[in-house]
C-alpha cells in the first residue's frame, strides 16, 4: 500500500472520530447546562477546553454563551476541530484514498458529508440541537457499520483502526485531564451534589453514564469513575481498551509485513505500563501526571507510526 | 441560434417515425409513463452525487464539485455504422503512432514535404527531449479519444484526435451502469454491446507495453495531479477498477535507475505509469522547473528504457489543431490508403489567404486556439455578439498562427428527455481506443456528449454539456 494511502486512511478515521467526539462533548455540555448546573457558562468553558480549542475560541468570543460554543464546535469552519471541519477533512482524505475503500464505506462518508453540510448550513437553534446531534451520531454509526461489514481485514483496515483508537484515547485522556481535580479522592466536595454532576458530565462526554451504572450498580465514587475510564478493558473508550486495540492492529501490521518497527516497542511499553497499574498506584503517582504522560506517549506513538509506515516522504 | 435550420436527428424521422437503430427502443419508450421517467432521472442524479461522480470546474471556487448532467435517452448506433467508424478510427490511430515515431526519428514526412517543417520545429507540443527515443513496444498513444461528429446518414467527421490524455471514459462506464440499474428490462429486450471490460482491457493493454527489461508481472500505476484536478474522480475510478495504485508526484522517486513508489513497506518499482499529468509538469528537471506534480528525473529513467509512460511524452504534437488539417495526408502517407474518416474543412490562420477569408466570414465560423482544449478560448461565430466578433478579430490579427477556423458544422442531434418531452440537442462522440504492441482495441460506443441548451453546439462538460449512454447494437 502507498504510504500516502496509509496516512490518508489514518487521518480519515481520526477526523471521523473527532467529529463524533466533538458532537458528544456538545451533547454532554448541553444536557448538563440544561438540567443540572447552576453555572452553565463554566460548563461550556470546560467543554471548549476539553475540545482543545480554548485559545481560538477566546480569540473570537467573550464569555461562554451556549449558542456561541455550540456554533463554534459544530459549524465554524475556522475551527479545525469543529464537526463540519472534521467531516470535511475526513471526506477529503476519503477521496484521496478512494481506491482503498469499499463503495459502501465511501458512500457512507460522502453521504455524511452531504448530510452534515446541509444540517449545519444555518446556525442551530436550541430546539433543533438534539436532532442535529442525533444526525451526526447516526452518520458516524453508518460509516462504522459499513467498515465492519464490508472491508477486508488487511493493512487498510489496520490503519483505520489505528487512527480511530489513537484519536479516541486522546479524547478520553483530555476529558479526564480537564476534570481530573473532580476525580481526586481528596476533592473537597466529595459527597456533595456537585461532584455527582461533575462525574456525570464526564461519563456523558464519553457516552458511558449508562454502562457505568450497570457495571457499578450506581456506586459513583471518583476512584470508580477514574478506573472505569482508564483501566476498564470492557469499555470501548477507556485508555486501556484503546491501547489494546492499537497494540492488536500494530501487531497485525508487523505480521503482515514481516517486520517490527520502533512503534511496536513504544506500544509494548505503554501496554506494560497500563497492565501494571491499578487505580491506587495511579492516584499515588498523581492522576494529573499520569494523564499528561499518557497524552504525550499517545501522541509520540502516533508520530512514530507516521514515520515507520512512511505516511509522508 | 437559427432554429429553422434542419439538422440530422439520429432518432426521429419526422413526428412519429424513428430511424431503424431506434426502432426497438421506441417501442419501449412509447409505453413508458413520463412521470416515471422523470422520477428515474432524479434518482440518477442522486446516485451520481452519492457515489461522488463529480468533476471540478476551474475558476469556480464556491461550487467546486459539479455533476455532469446525465440524460436518460440513449444514443444508439447501428452495428453497421460502428463497424465503419471503428475501422476509420483504427486507421487514424495507426497513422498517428507511425507519424509520432517518424517525427521523433527520421522525419520522412517532413523530407517528403507532406507536412511543413515549421509546423513541427516551431511547435510547443514538439518535445526535442523525445528525439531518438523509442518508447517500449513503439507505442506512443496508449490511450486515444477520437472526437467524432456526425452531420448526416453517412457523414462522420473527426473533430479532434486527443492523443494526450483524453478523459471521460469513467462517464462512459458509469452511464452504462446507471442505465443498467434504472432500466434492466431494456437490456434484456435490446442487445447492446457491453463496455464494462474497459478497465480490464486498459490494464492488460498497459501491461503489454511494459519495458523489455521488466520480467514478471508489470506493476502499473496511475499518476494524478491530485484531488483538486478536474478529472480526479476519473483517475481514482480507473485506479480502483483496474486494481492499481493511484500515485501523485510526491509518492514517487528515482531508486536505482527506476521509478518507485513509497509504500508502507518501502519503495516499490513501477513499470508502467499511466500519467494524467501534462508533459510540461512531468519532470521538473527536464521541463517546467517549478512543477510539483511530476517526478524529478523521470525523463532520464524513461530514456534509459526503465519505465513506460502512457501516453508517451510529446504525443501532443499529433493532436495539435494546426497539424489536424494535414491528417488526411498523414493517414495516406503512413498507411498507403485514403483516410476512411473525413476531416472537417480547416483554415489555418497562419496562411495569409486563409486569414483574410476567416476574418471576412468570422460570423459563420468556429475559431479555435491551436493548443486549446475543453472549449476554452474558442469563438462560435454564429452565436457570438457583434462586440465579441470585433474583439476576437483583433486577437486573431495579432497572433494569427495561434488559430484555426472551421465551418460551423450542422452537428447531428439526439433527443434529450426534457420537461416537455423529447427535445433534439446536438451531440458528439468520443470513442476510447487502446493501443499496445498486440493491437488496437476500441470499446464499442464511447462517451456521447450533448449540448443541453437548445441550439447550442458546445458539448464540453466545462461549458454546461451533459452526457448520454451510448449503445452500439449487436448484429
Amino acid at each position: 500500500m502507498l504510504g500516502k494511502t496509509a496516512g490518508g486512511l489514518y487521518w480519515m478515521f481520526r477526523f471521523l472520530e473527532r467529529s463524533e467526539n466533538t458532537a458528544r462533548l456538545v451533547e454532554a455540555g448541553f444536557r448538563i447546562a440544561l438540567t443540572r448546573s447552576k453555572d452553565p457558562a463554566s460548563e461550556w468553558k470546560s467543554v471548549v477546553t476539553t475540545a482543545g480549542v480554548r485559545s481560538s475560541y477566546d480569540a473570537k468570543y467573550d464569555g461562554y454563551m451556549a449558542a456561541n460554543v455550540v456554533d463554534f464546535l459544530l459549524r465554524d469552519t475556522t475551527n479545525p476541530s469543529s464537526v463540519i471541519s472534521a467531516i470535511e477533512k475526513a471526506r477529503t482524505n476519503a477521496r484521496m484514498v478512494r481506491t482503498a475503500l469499499t463503495t459502501e464505506v465511501w458512500e457512507a462518508v460522502n453521504e455524511s458529508w452531504m448530510g452534515l453540510k446541509e444540517a449545519l448550513k444555518k446556525p442551530i437553534r436550541e430546539t433543533e440541537l438534539p436532532a442535529v446531534l442525533g444526525e451526526i451520531r447516526r452518520h458516524s454509526a453508518l460509516v462504522r457499520g459499513a467498515m465492519q461489514g464490508t472491508m477486508l481485514r488487511n493493512d487498510i483496515y489496520d490503519f483505520t483502526q489505528i487512527g480511530t483508537v489513537l484519536e479516541r484515547a486522546d479524547n478520553t485522556a483530555r476529558i479526564i485531564d480537564v476534570k481530573y481535580y473532580t476525580l481526586l479522592p481528596t476533592a473537597s466536595f466529595v459527597g456533595s451534589a456537585l461532584d455527582n454532576v461533575q462525574w456525570e458530565t464526564i461519563l456523558r462526554s464519553v457516552s458511558a453514564h449508562r454502562s457505568f451504572r450497570w457495571l457499578n450498580s450506581d456506586e459513583m465514587t471518583p476512584a470508580a469513575v477514574a478506573e472505569f475510564l482508564i483501566l476498564d478493558s470492557r469499555f470501548p473508550r477507556s485508555l486501556s481498551f484503546c491501547s489494546r486495540i492499537l497494540e492488536e492492529n500494530l501487531n497485525y501490521l508487523a505480521k503482515d509485513y514481516g517486520i517490527r518497527l520502533p512503534c511496536h516497542e513504544m506500544i509494548d511499553a505503554q501496554r506494560d505500563k497500563l497492565r501494571q497499574q491499578t487505580i491506587d498506584t495511579i492516584f499515588d503517582e498523581g492522576l494529573h501526571q499520569f494523564i499528561t504522560a499518557f497524552i504525550r506517549d499517545n501522541n509520540a506513538i502516533g508520530q512514530q507510526i507516521e514515520q515507520d509506515y512512511r505516511f509522508i516522504g | 441560434m437559427p432554429s429553422e435550420r434542419q439538422y440530422f436527428d439520429e432518432m426521429l424521422l419526422g413526428s412519429d417515425n424513428v430511424r431503424v437503430p431506434y426502432a426497438e427502443y421506441q417501442k419501449w419508450f412509447a409505453n413508458e409513463d413520463p412521470t416515471r421517467l422523470s422520477k428515474k432521472s432524479k434518482e440518477a442524479e442522486a446516485f451520481f452525487r452519492r457515489t461522488g461522480i463529480t468533476f471540478n470546474v476551474y475558476g469556480q471556487a464556491a461550487a467546486q464539485e459539479r455533476l455532469i448532467p446525465f440524460d436518460l435517452i440513449p444514443r444508439i448506433i447501428a452495428n453497421r455504422e460502428w463497424t465503419k467508424l471503428s475501422k476509420g478510427i483504427e486507421q487514424r490511430v495507426q497513422a498517428i503512432n507511425a507519424f509520432l515515431h517518424d517525427i521523433y526519428h527520421r522525419q520522412e514526412i517532413l523530407r517528403a514535404g507532406v507536412v511543413p517543417v515549421e509546423l513541427i520545429s516551431r511547435n510547443e507540443a514538439f518535445l526535442p527531449q523525445m528525439i531518438g527515443v523509442t518508447p517500449p513496444g513503439s507505442v506512443y498513444t496508449h490511450i486515444v479519444g477520437t472526437d467524432i461528429v456526425r452531420t448526416g446518414e453517412d457523414d462522420f467527421f473527426v473533430l479532434e484526435d486527443n492523443a494526450r490524455t483524453p478523459s471521460g471514459v469513467s462517464y462512459m462506464l458509469e452511464n452504462r451502469e446507471t442505465m443498467l440499474q434504472m432500466f434492466p428490462e431494456l437490456f434484456s429486450q435490446i442487445k447492446v454491446q457491453p463496455v464494462s471490460d474497459y478497465p480490464k482491457n486498459l490494464r492488460r493493454s498497459l501491461a503489454a507495453c511494459a519495458p523489455d527489461n521488466c520480467t514478471g508481472k508489470p506493476t502499473v500505476a496511475i499518476l494524478t495531479p491530485g484531488i483538486h484536478n478536474s478529472a480526479y474522480f476519473e483517475h481514482s475510478f480507473l485506479a480502483d477498477q483496474m486494481g492499481v495504485e493511484l500515485v501523485e508526484g510526491h509518492d514517487l522517486r528515482v531508486v536505482d535507475g527506476h521509478i518507485a513508489m513509497r509504500t508502507t513497506e518501502g519503495y516499490k518499482v513501477i513499470d508502467v505509469l499511466y500519467r494524467r499529468v501534462d508533459d510540461d509538469y512531468l519532470d521538473p528537471l527536464n521541463f517546467k522547473p517549478e512543477s510539483m506534480l511530476g517526478v524529478p528525473g523521470i525523463m532520464d529513467v524513461y530514456r534509459a528504457g526503465n519505465i513506460t509512460i502512457a501516453n508517451a511524452p510529446g504525443t501532443g504534437i499529433a493532436d495539435d489543431k494546426a497539424l489536424y488539417s494535414y491528417m488526411p495526408e498523414i493517414v495516406e502517407f503512413y498507411t498507403g490508403e485514403k483516410a476512411i474518416l473525413k476531416n472537417v474543412q480547416t483554415w489555418r490562420c497562419s496562411e495569409t489567404d486563409s486569414l483574410a477569408y476567416v476574418l471576412e466570414h468570422l460570423a459563420e465560423l468556429v475559431v479555435k486556439e491551436v493548443h486549446g482544449s475543453g472549449g476554452y478560448g474558442m469563438l462560435v461565430g454564429p452565436a457570438a455578439s457583434k462586440k465579441e466578433l470585433t474583439s476576437f478579430a483583433a486577437k486573431l490579427q495579432k497572433n494569427p498562427s495561434n488559430y484555426i477556423a472551421q465551418p460551423t458544422l450542422s452537428l447531428s442531434t439526439v433527443p434529450i428527455f426534457a420537461k416537455k418531452g423529447l427535445a433534439p440537442r446536438h451531440v458528439d462522440l468520443r470513442p476510447f481506443v487502446l493501443v499496445s504492441p498486440k493491437g488496437i482495441s476500441i470499446t464499442p460506443g464511447g462517451l456521447t456528449r450533448v449540448a443541453l441548451k437548445d441550439g447550442s453546439l458546445v458539448v464540453n462538460s466545462s461549458q454546461g454539456g451533459g452526457t448520454k449512454d451510448t449503445w452500439v447494437l449487436e448484429d
